[in-house]
């Protein structure tokens, strides 16, 4: 069964044993705007929890993405590459970005889990 | 307005013959060129001569700019340039000189930049500056250029530059250009740098700390002498970005706050023009620490004779062809000579107390983005309107309807909805009053019409433009149709 977790950035990791599909909430969509330009790593590069992975550009601006664990890019959806606005419609279907290998099975419970990630974004946008 | 290109008002064969065909003989071009040389598939248009010229008059007036209306785009300075500037930048000994010339015969134009350098020098409390690079974003590369370079001899393993999460997108950039990792450090509440979270972030891999002051929330770092002392130990530089200079100018300056290496935007805080990439003059300054670097050739003086000085020890070489743009910096030569040192600090009062203005009429309607007081520019951040249904995109492409440039829209990131809005100091109180008067009008308007707004802007040749299909699917090109076809 998987589990559905976010980091204080906003992207979610949903975590089936050590394989973790990661996007962004729908509460980052919302404040992004309509996406419009998204770019992602290449398979098999090493990401770092907080560290960057990739960027993503609204009508309103351009940002960051941190990937919520450590660990080795997968797979991607490359599909979303052409279909950007499928983060705003999707944002935690379609709107997948990566799957990467998770490399340290203790980090998953640093990050919130969907509840208390709801309370923290609905305090930020005041 | 007719809006086509001009290759789609083309009727085939139709063209004005004023000038009688000459009696003489003509030479058609296969004669003269070689054959290679020549086309025949130019699809050119074929205008009546009255045509041509209203097609260009209409487009030119077309021209929105600092000279025809209210320009109050935040953090760009748009404010006035004197026309003085342009009248001195053209005298024919400044305008017809050529950059291969010998030095003897340009010693006006070498004595010009070497005062305009030691002006600077007293403004900012910098060592030595250089001229080569033509924008601030250059200007950011040459001075963070010279601080790796500084590092590198230095032989200290540098790989960070911390930039706050409100500065400018130059910041960032300029870091990845470099070849370091940027860390990016949160605002505290008031807007300001987090004094704790940056003493987490700095450690001896810290190349350099870029900073803007006051910040692009208009706010000045008030921490910024213990800000410095941490750069400093861990063995960084502090570099600050000019573009927000205006309100400092004759009051405080960047040495005092213990910045190593500044760029200025000549074409920001000393009047010369704008906008369509240039031509713009980012002017980079440095303390002691960093005088070897500079850029080639800098201009100095020894026996009453003035010339280019290639022996730069440690220099980063070239930015660009020649001195950088000249012309620039005659203009913002002339502006410094006319404001002297008493008027300087005007500029500075003036701009401020114009933000301020508009701060107190707008603040019951409209948020700001920190409680703090502002200085040259103030940031709103639209929510209580977004609340009602009107972005502030939306409001921005209303003010247009008012005959204004929207402020910058959605900038600072940390600032939610944000316009943000500078006056410049070279607008009157009527000017001030007119946005505050349509500000409040469009509020009004959210409860009234929101749809009105939503469609504007509604007296423009082009109305509200779709920014999302803009974004993913741009269509860049105009494309010829073949004529007659």
């Amino acid at each position: 069964m998987a589990t559905l977790k976010f980091s204080k950035t906003h992207e979610w990791a949903k975590i089936d044993a050590n394989i973790a599909v990661i996007g962004i909430s729908d509460h980052a969509q919302k404040a992004l705007g309509d996406i419009v330009f998204i770019e992602l790593p290449k398979i098999g590069a090493k990401l770092k929890a907080n560290a960057q992975f990739g960027t993503i550009e609204s009508t309103k601006a351009a940002s960051e993405l941190y990937s919520p664990l450590s660990g080795e890019v997968t797979e991607i959806n490359k599909e979303l590459l052409n279909n950007p606005q499928w983060v705003n419609e999707s944002p935690f279907e379609r709107g997948w970005m990566i799957k990467i290998k998770v490399e340290n099975s203790n980090e998953p419970s640093s990050l919130m889990d969907e509840a208390v990630y709801k309370e923290f974004a609905a305090k930020e946008a005041h | 307005m007719d809006n086509r290109v001009i290759f789609d008002k083309t009727t085939p064969g139709r063209k004005t013959n004023y000038i009688k065909k000459p009696d003489i003989g003509i030479k058609k071009p296969d004669e003269l060129l070689p054959q290679e040389t020549l086309r025949n598939d130019l699809i050119l248009p074929s205008l009546g001569e009255l045509d041509v010229v209203r097609h260009y008059t209409n487009l030119s007036r077309l021209n929105f700019s600092v000279d025809t209306n209210f320009y109050p785009l935040g953090s760009c300075t748009m404010k006035y340039n004197p026309k003085i500037n342009e009248e001195l930048a053209a005298l024919c000994g400044f305008l017809n000189i050529h950059p291969y010339q010998p030095e003897e015969s340009i010693q006006g134009a070498l004595e010009l930049i070497y005062n305009l350098e030691k002006i600077l020098r007293e403004i900012t409390g910098m060592s030595r500056f250089s001229f080569q690079a033509s924008s601030g974003a250059q200007g950011e590369l040459t001075g963070m250029l010279m601080v790796r370079k500084y590092h590198k001899i230095n032989k200290s393993k540098k790989r960070k530059v911390i930039v706050p999460d409100s500065s400018h997108g130059t910041n960032p950039a300029t870091s990845s250009m470099c070849g370091y990792e940027t860390v990016v450090v949160e605002s505290n509440k008031d807007g300001l740098i987090d004094l704790d979270k940056l003493s987490q972030a700095i450690d001896n891999e810290v190349a350099a700390v870029m900073l803007t002051n006051p910040n692009t929330l208009g706010l000045f770092e008030e921490n910024i002498l213990a800000i410095s002392e941490m750069v400093h130990k861990a063995g960084g530089f502090l570099y600050y970005d000019g573009a927000n200079f205006n309100p400092l100018l004759g009051i405080t300056n960047p040495a005092l706050m213990g910045f190593d290496v500044i760029h200025l935007n000549l074409h920001k805080t000393f009047s010369t023009p704008h906008g369509c990439g240039g031509p713009g003059a980012g002017a980079v300054g440095v303390n002691d620490k960093l005088l070897d670097f500079l850029p080639c050739p800098l201009v100095n003086k020894e026996d009453e004779k003035f010339y280019f000085n290639y022996k730069v020890k440690h220099s980063i070489g070239k930015l660009r062809a020649f001195y950088g743009n000249f012309s620039v910096l005659v203009r913002a030569y002339a502006y410094l000579l006319r404001l002297g040192k008493e008027g300087l600090p005007r500029v500075a009062q003036n701009a401020t107390l114009n933000a301020n203005y508009i701060k107190a009429k707008l603040k019951n309607y409209y948020n700001t983005a920190s409680s703090k007081s502002s200085m040259h520019e103030v940031v709103f951040s639209c929510v209580k309107q977004k609340e009602r249904g009107i972005s502030a995109l939306d409001i921005a492409k209303r003010l247009i309807d008012y005959g204004m440039h929207p402020p910058t829209m959605y900038f600072p990131l940390i600032a939610k909805e944000a316009l943000m809005v500078e006056p410049t100091e070279t607008e009157n109180k009527e000017t001030l009053d007119y946005f505050i008067e349509a500000m409040l009008k469009i509020n009004k308007e959210i409860d009234d019409n929101p749809q009105n707004i939503k469609d504007a802007p509604h007296h423009t040749p082009v109305k509200r433009v779709d920014e999302v299909k803009a974004a993913r699917n741009p269509d860049l090109r105009w494309q010829c149709k073949k004529i007659g076809a």
